[in-house]
């Protein structure tokens, strides 16, 4: 056994003091006021404070001294059960017993210490180096330990959570809102976007003027882009009929869905594109000699030997519309964006985080799932080489 | 039996190929040569509609080959390229069963078909079928390649520098399966290559072209003893002659009456490695061999030298 530093170790450790000397927890006297920090010991009742910073300092040294992938990832998990664990504890202890409007939320300390054992979790994962289908085991179980945690009660003292418990049904409108939002202009564009792509690469003439003209949709602001809508489609919601039955409006669902799928087509036809032309010359040569049809060979050939690339289009898509479907919410479109700008009129930051928790953990998931289906398809699966 | 009768093609105002006439009888190998640029894969091209000509006609079997949509013809006619293009996503035996496939064979004959042609190229069926191309040698792909183009029991494989990618042993030991797997099935095998040394390995007839042109079909001794032109004779290699016309010969045709010392020649080896063994022993005559271990006679020097000057 050798005890060789990590670099990669040394990081952690400098976050992990950072993150124990910064407050863990904070306590506010109502929802927008600024609060008062407590530090690890201060904020958690008896020896749990203790408990805490020994599981710190113990994850820290194995970052810095262990390298086997399944030490760091095991040692990282430890210290991110017991930050979740501590935070909801925290909140139970810091709330007065009788102040209903006083308000627990976890503090820098405890977003940095979750953030530096992530990383180590992250980097443990990686040196594993798992199958696809293994990294999909581990983000069930990862969403399994954050379900549990939710229904168990555990955080209900959280700030966050009171945020959710008054706003329990829009919550899951507002959440399916989101999901209707990227992933439906997700599979407009695609099943736009990949004719194109395939028409784009067997006329080189079109090629370049297609992706020129998507390159520059994509150049335009989010939030520009949703008020260009605003106009168009308000004179199509007055002036052509059905339009307005079928939900096109000025502003609200329709010119968000719009501008998603809009910027949405680049990824994917500038990735179908790509995919295709990259099919070798001789697979292409021999599936024509050996008497395939046009459409055999694209079906049969071309299409799977390039499918890799387009699905990391669509991966770059996804993870792009997660985020940009917050913005929807300024012109009414819903999603997770609504609390985020109630949260930034009210002045009320745990409102901000009921929009941006679910936000980011929606874009971490689907980006974990499209890479574990590119890895899947690829023709010659990276294997483990020790050369 | 192919035909092609005055065939050209154009490509933007450039005679690629120019009124080229040649017939292929059935179960031979014709080889065509040519450096590049000679329009000599244009020509093979021609014959499975990779390319469609400009003027004139190819019969197979006596049928204008355009009578039938391109892809169905490709179907009936085995094609292999340079470097296999074999298809990096699927496992060995599914390239393998593309046209079987294509054809609608059931997957019992299939599998079967498969299985067989594995076994023929000396691949263990069990081993290399589930296989993905990028996990075989070079050698081994190019045997899968050329087992997917015979897998639809082809009357006609044509074949495009198939061997261009491999080094020289391995080239060597292509080419021998290659003629063995011809005799197995009887196929004509069209073959286009650059490297003349293969050309009168495998040929029973080699055309030579140059700039489009057609400039001499013929079997490989009528090119080495009366080449049409000066183009032919350095194609052949003036230097190698001798050895050329020795190499297509068997020992036992050289063979006479007669002792020798020192060890024997199986009468299946070709008169030029004979000479070349005569020489590097130093010994005037040697005795032959033949397969079932029975002495026929001998081979001499003085018989060797006299065929490599041309004589019968």
């Amino acid at each position: 056994m050798t005890f060789r530093i990590d670099k990669l170790g040394v990081l952690i450790v400098v976050l992990a003091i950072y993150g124990v000397l910064s407050p863990f927890a904070t306590l506010k006297a109502n929802r927008i006021v600024p609060g008062e920090g407590f530090d690890i010991l201060e904020a958690l009742p008896g020896g749990f404070g203790r408990l805490m910073l020994l599981a710190v300092v113990g994850g820290a040294a194995m970052a810095l001294l262990r390298r086997e992938a399944l030490w760091r990832l095991l040692s990282a998990s430890v210290v991110l059960a017991a930050l979740f664990a501590c935070v909801g504890l925290a909140a139970a202890y810091l709330t007065p017993a009788d102040n209903s409007y006083a308000r627990v939320s976890p503090a820098s300390g405890f977003w940095i210490l979750l953030f530096t054992f992530s990383l180590l979790a992250t980097d443990g994962i990686s040196r594993m180096n798992p199958r696809p289908s293994v990294r999909l085991l581990f983000l069930a179980l990862a969403i399994g330990i954050v379900s549990v945690i939710l229904l168990s009660g555990l955080w209900t003292d959280l700030s966050v959570m009171k945020e959710y418990a008054a706003r329990a049904d829009v919550f899951w409108t507002e959440a399916s809102r989101h999901l209707l939002l990227a992933l439906g202009s997700l599979i407009a564009a695609a099943v736009v976007g990949l004719p194109i792509g395939i028409f784009c690469e067997r006329v080189p003439a079109l090629r370049s003027a297609v992706l020129n003209t998507l390159n520059l949709v994509q150049t335009i602001p989010s939030i520009a882009l949703f008020g260009i809508m605003i106009a168009p489609l308000g004179w199509i919601a007055a002036n052509v009929p059905g339009a307005y039955a079928i939900g096109v409006r000025g502003i609200g669902v329709a010119p968000a869905f719009v501008a998603l799928f809009l910027y949405s087509l680049l990824p994917i036809v500038a990735n179908t594109v790509a995919g295709l032309s990259g099919v070798p010359r001789q697979a292409r040569e021999a599936a024509r000699g050996l008497g395939m049809t046009s459409a055999q060979r694209l079906i049969r050939v071309e299409f799977p030997l390039a499918l890799p690339v387009i699905l990391t289009g669509i991966r770059i898509v996804l993870v792009q519309n997660i985020g940009l479907a917050t913005i929807a919410a300024l012109i009414g479109g819903g999603g997770f964006g609504t609390f985020v700008f109630q949260g930034l009129g009210q002045t009320a930051t745990d409102l901000v985080l009921l929009g941006a928790l679910p936000t980011v953990a929606l874009a971490f998931a689907s980006a974990v799932v499209l890479d574990a289906l590119i890895d899947m398809n690829a023709v010659a699966p990276p294997r483990k080489d020790t050369r | 039996m192919i035909e092609i009768d005055h065939v050209s093609k154009v490509y933007d105002g450039k005679t690629v190929v120019d009124d080229i006439s040649l017939t292929i009888e059935p179960h031979t190998i014709a080889v065509i040569v040519g450096t590049s640029g000679s329009g000599k894969t244009t020509l093979l091209r021609m014959i499975n509609r990779l390319v469609e000509l400009d003027a004139g006609m190819v019969r197979l079997d006596g049928e204008d080959n355009r009578t039938i949509p391109g892809y169905e013809l490709r179907r009936r006619i085995g094609y292999a390229i340079q470097g296999h293009g074999l298809f990096p996503h699927r496992t060995v035996a599914e390239n393998i069963a593309t046209v079987p496939r294509l054809n609608g064979w059931d997957r019992r004959r299939t599998t079967e078909k498969v299985r067989e042609l594995l076994s023929l190229f000396q691949l263990d069926p069990d081993a290399f079928g589930p296989r993905y191309p990028h996990e075989l040698s070079g050698g081994e792909q190019q045997r899968v390649g050329v087992a997917r183009a015979l897998a639809a029991e082809p009357n006609v494989l044509l074949m495009d520098e198939p061997f261009g990618a491999l080094d020289p042993i391995i080239r060597a030991k292509a080419q021998d399966d290659l003629l063995a797997i011809q005799k197995h099935f009887g196929t004509t095998i069209i073959l286009v290559t650059h490297d003349m040394n293969e050309a009168f390995h495998l040929a029973d007839k080699i055309a030579v072209m140059d700039g489009g042109r057609l400039l001499q079909f013929g079997p490989p001794d009528e090119l080495v003893r009366r080449p049409a032109t000066g183009f032919v004779e350095a194609m052949v290699g003036a230097g190698d002659r001798p050895f050329r016309l020795l190499s297509m010969r068997r020992v036992a045709d050289a063979a006479e009456a007669g002792e020798a010392s020192g060890p024997a020649l199986a009468a299946s080896m070709n008169q030029q490695d004979a000479l070349a063994e005569l020489m590097w022993s130093g010994r005037p005559a040697a005795p032959v061999v033949s397969a079932d271990g029975t002495m026929t006679g001998r081979v001499t020097l003085d018989a060797l030298l006299k065929r490599a000057r041309g004589a019968p």
